[in-house]
């Protein structure tokens, strides 16, 4: 597996154009005085840009240096600078396109961003969030390391982040673990297996859409006699965990099961032709909510599962979304800790390239501009400190940004967006109430909340 | 008989990254590159700079041995090839040796053009393309008191600056009546010529050399074509460029100037391309085929011709050569990106200070910019022009600050 990079990220919605970053960086020992990256205003003042270095994968900076004096780390992925082989002939700002190299023609040299060598100063300084670290890139190396727990050849649809998703979890759930695929888009691309072979190197099963966390909590329970300390994780759709298979969730939740129960929430039953489904959202197109003269769409706002499943106060509950991996493997951590104590629950918001209609390439950037808008929200809770955002939005896009993404909202009637902007905010209101609260009791220094 | 999936004729830029985007497809099939030159791979561009001394040949080699073996390249040093036999897909190289090759790239660059004048070949001279022509000049700079230098181009200027640093007496005659033309506008280049007038160079615009005659022992004595004549102990030619293609003779390769390539840098034989300062492509600003002998598109073209080689099926065709070029001298920077002007365009160029901006905008869209001790990213610039981004909504902003707004284009386009 080749690997992957750390890289320097930037939230404009969040930079209030400070310029502590350029300060800082600006007196690196590196930088010869000038700043490796540069904030910029955008010409309508609206908002802010950033120039940086983005280390690219095949950085032209280096292919078109004769002099030798960039390469990139092949660990790392930093594109390094060796002072001593450049002559300043600026060909490499010829090659970059992001405005990632800073000239210092009259000494003729040249110098960018090197990410501290790990600890860039940058994000340290950044008082507003708008700069982060993401170190999603050592994840997937590390994970990468790991044996990939389902075989190859699983038949995902294009674009599907699904595969993504439970390929990355197995591996880190590791071997010790047994799987419930209830029916769904999981089972159907091949994770439970053909002709009496399974798709994982895992035991892996096949409940009923109604079932799951009832055989799950039976095959727990059995190993846990046994002695022997096995995951049950279960790999559903929101169909079977929002509608036929809330039931018996619901159930083990309030029992406190110890299970690892991962709801992939594509809204919708896209498996077997794209029926709506509890979770799925306001005014979506789906083939039993299509778009004529009298139905617009999904009439009806979709179920909050992740709330509902914090108000069973299960040892964990959290949302996710894989256009921010390491805030989903934060959470994974969690997770597989606290379904040793009892339940733990993963809402993971998955959006579908075929049943939302959207180019099988921008599923990742779909999965970022639903968090960008506040569409989605990705928070966790524990009994004990409650509910907090892990990447709270404070100034979100518009979420008409995220609608204009997917074919399945190109009909919604103005009226019909405004409701939509309408729920997105109240949810947040909501989540924020909840927040607030755990922030407060935190502050107050009691922890009413698991025995209140 | 030797055999190959790929052979590379050349070893520079194109080649280069020809090989890295065949393994980007290819991990597998045999590379063989042949080149003429004897070390290994470095760039014609880095030579001026081993001349003055920055650099040695050692420190600026392209890429050495463990990339070489990383990549799983044969590398055959001072390799030349004699003949090209397309109907048997082989070569034959200077040494006798025979290569057959299922897909063959023509990357062998080009060579100094020497200029018609009578009793050169029988004075010594200078030129400077290859790492011991480097060798030769840096020497005979030590040993010399008086330089000519015919040719006021990139390599004409930064020699010149060399030798006088060095404390020589230099003339540079140009042929044309500016320097670095087709690189810079009159404007600039009368503001970079002066540079040079200022540190003591002579600069004789519009005139050429005629004959040549040797004086004393070591000496020379240059006939212009004007009438003047100049005498010196050094003469470097630094007349442009012509493109290695003597080997194609009765190949069937089309020639124009150079071998004639499509978008994919096929030429007109099947399992024949060609890249780099060799190949005569499309310009992107007329679509004329045309000699570029840049190094940022032979880099583009290298890894097209690769790509399209391994049979990789997300090539993207090469928009066209765009005039890219960089140039440092006695601590000033000059950078100059597409066209210098254009019919009908809307020309900016606001100067003073030592600093010199020029814009060139058609249609909304940027076509060229050019600038003197400006900060400009050249290579986002290179994108505006290539994208035919529409400016027309940022226009006067971008003409006040097209540093600045440039990069808020780009970093939008980006997402």
């Amino acid at each position: 597996m080749g690997n992957a990079f750390n890289t320097i990220t930037f939230d404009k919605g969040r930079c209030d154009g400070c310029g502590d970053c350029m300060t800082v960086c600006a007196k690196l020992p590196g930088s010869a005085g000038r700043s490796r990256l540069s904030v910029i205003v955008a010409p309508d003042r609206s908002d802010f840009e950033l120039a940086i270095c983005r280390q690219c994968g095949q950085p032209k900076c280096v292919m078109n240096c004769p002099a030798g004096a960039l390469a990139k780390g092949e660990q790392d992925g930093i594109v390094r600078w060796e002072g001593a082989k450049c002559v300043g002939c600026l060909l490499c700002t010829v090659g970059c396109r992001y405005g990632g190299i800073v000239p210092h023609a009259e000494a003729r040299q040249m110098s960018k961003c090197d990410q501290c060598e790990g600890d860039p100063a940058c994000v340290t300084v950044c008082k507003s969030g708008a700069l982060s670290f993401n170190r999603a890139g050592a994840l997937y190396n590390r994970v990468g390391n790991l044996e990939d727990l389902f075989a190859p050849g699983l038949s995902a649809c294009q674009g599907c982040n699904s595969e993504l998703l439970i390929r990355h979890t197995l591996r880190h759930v590791g071997p010790e673990t047994v799987v419930a695929t209830p029916p769904g888009c999981i089972a159907g691309m091949g994770a439970v297996g053909y002709n009496g072979q399974t798709g994982t190197k895992v035991p892996v099963f096949h409940p009923l859409l109604t079932n799951t966390a009832s055989m799950l909590t039976g095959i727990r329970r059995t190993y846990k006699r046994r002695g022997r300390d096995v995951t049950a994780l279960a790999l559903a759709g929101d169909g079977g965990v929002v509608d036929v298979g809330f039931q018996s969730l619901s159930g083990a939740a309030e029992r406190g099961e110890e299970l690892l129960f991962i709801c992939v929430d594509n809204e919708g039953y896209m498996n077997t032709g794209m029926q709506r489904s509890g979770s799925t959202s306001y005014g979506s197109w789906t083939s039993t909510t299509p778009v004529g003269k009298r139905m617009h769409g999904k009439s009806r706002d979709s179920k909050d599962m992740p709330l509902m499943m914090m108000m069973h106060r299960c040892e964990y509950v959290a949302t996710a979304s894989l256009g921010f991996m390491d805030d989903y493997y934060a959470k994974l951590d969690k997770a597989i800790a606290a379904a040793k104590r009892g339940m733990a629950y993963i809402h993971v918001y998955a959006p579908c390239p075929t049943g939302w209609r959207f180019p099988s390439s921008a599923t990742i950037e779909t999965c970022r501009k639903s968090v960008e808008t506040n569409f989605v929200t990705l928070w966790e809770y524990t009994p004990d400190a409650g509910l907090r955002f892990t990447r709270p939005v404070d100034n979100p896009i518009p979420v008409e940004e995220y609608l204009r993404l997917f074919g399945k909202y190109r009909h919604l009637s103005p009226e019909q967006v405004t409701h939509i902007r309408q729920t997105t905010v109240d949810k947040v209101k909501h989540l924020k109430m909840h927040a607030r609260a755990a922030e407060e009791a935190r502050q107050a220094n009691d922890v009413p909340l698991k025995g209140e | 008989m030797n055999q190959t999936t790929y052979l590379i004729a050349g070893s520079s830029h194109a080649a280069i990254e020809a090989v890295a985007a065949i393994r980007m497809v290819d991990p597998e099939g045999e590379v063989v590159m042949a080149t003429a030159d004897q070390r290994l791979p470095y760039s014609p561009t880095i030579l001026p700079y081993v001349v003055s001394g920055r650099t040695s040949p050692e420190t600026a080699t392209l890429r050495g041995a463990a990339w070489l073996e990383a990549n799983r390249v044969r590398f055959l040093a001072a390799s030349p090839i004699a003949e090209v036999q397309p109907d048997q897909r082989q070569v034959r190289m200077a040494d006798g040796a025979v290569w057959r090759y299922e897909r063959l790239l023509l990357a062998t660059g080009a060579r100094p053009a020497l200029p018609p004048i009578a009793g050169l070949a029988a004075q010594p001279h200078h030129v400077l393309r290859t790492v011991e022509d480097a060798l030769a000049l840096q020497a005979a700079i030590a040993g010399a008191r008086q330089a000519v230098i015919l040719g006021a181009g990139l390599v004409g200027l930064h020699a010149a600056e060399t030798m006088r640093k060095a404390g020589l007496g230099v003339t540079v005659i140009e042929q044309k009546s500016q320097v670095l033309p087709g690189y810079f506008d009159g404007e600039a280049s009368r503001m970079i010529e002066k540079a040079f007038r200022d540190h003591g160079i002579e600069m004789v615009m519009g005139e050429t050399a005629a004959a040549v005659e040797a004086q004393d022992d070591k000496g020379f004595r240059l006939q212009l074509a004007g009438g003047g004549e100049r005498a010196g102990d050094l003469l470097l030619i630094a007349a442009g460029v012509r493109p290695v293609t003597d080997f194609l003779a009765g190949s069937g390769v089309d020639l124009g100037q150079g071998v004639l390539v499509d978008a994919r840098m096929r030429t007109s034989v099947p399992n024949v391309w060609a890249a780099g300062d060799v190949a005569q492509a499309d310009r992107f600003l007329d679509g004329v085929k045309a000699m570029a002998g840049i190094l940022p598109n032979a880099v583009e073209q290298g890894r097209i011709a690769g790509a399209d080689m391994a049979g990789d099926s997300a090539v993207k065709p090469f928009p066209g050569s765009v005039p890219l070029n960089t140039f440092a001298y006695f601590g000033n920077h000059a950078i100059s990106v597409g066209a210098l002007d254009e019919a009908g365009a809307v020309i900016e160029t606001h100067a003073g200070d030592g600093c010199y901006i020029r814009l060139v905008i058609a249609e909304g869209r940027l076509r060229g910019i050019s600038a003197i001790n400006h900060v400009v990213d050249a290579g986002l610039m290179w994108q505006l022009i290539l994208r035919r981004i529409d400016l027309a909504p940022v226009l006067q902003d971008f003409l006040a600050r097209p540093h600045e707004i440039g990069r808020v284009l780009m970093s939008r386009l980006w997402r």
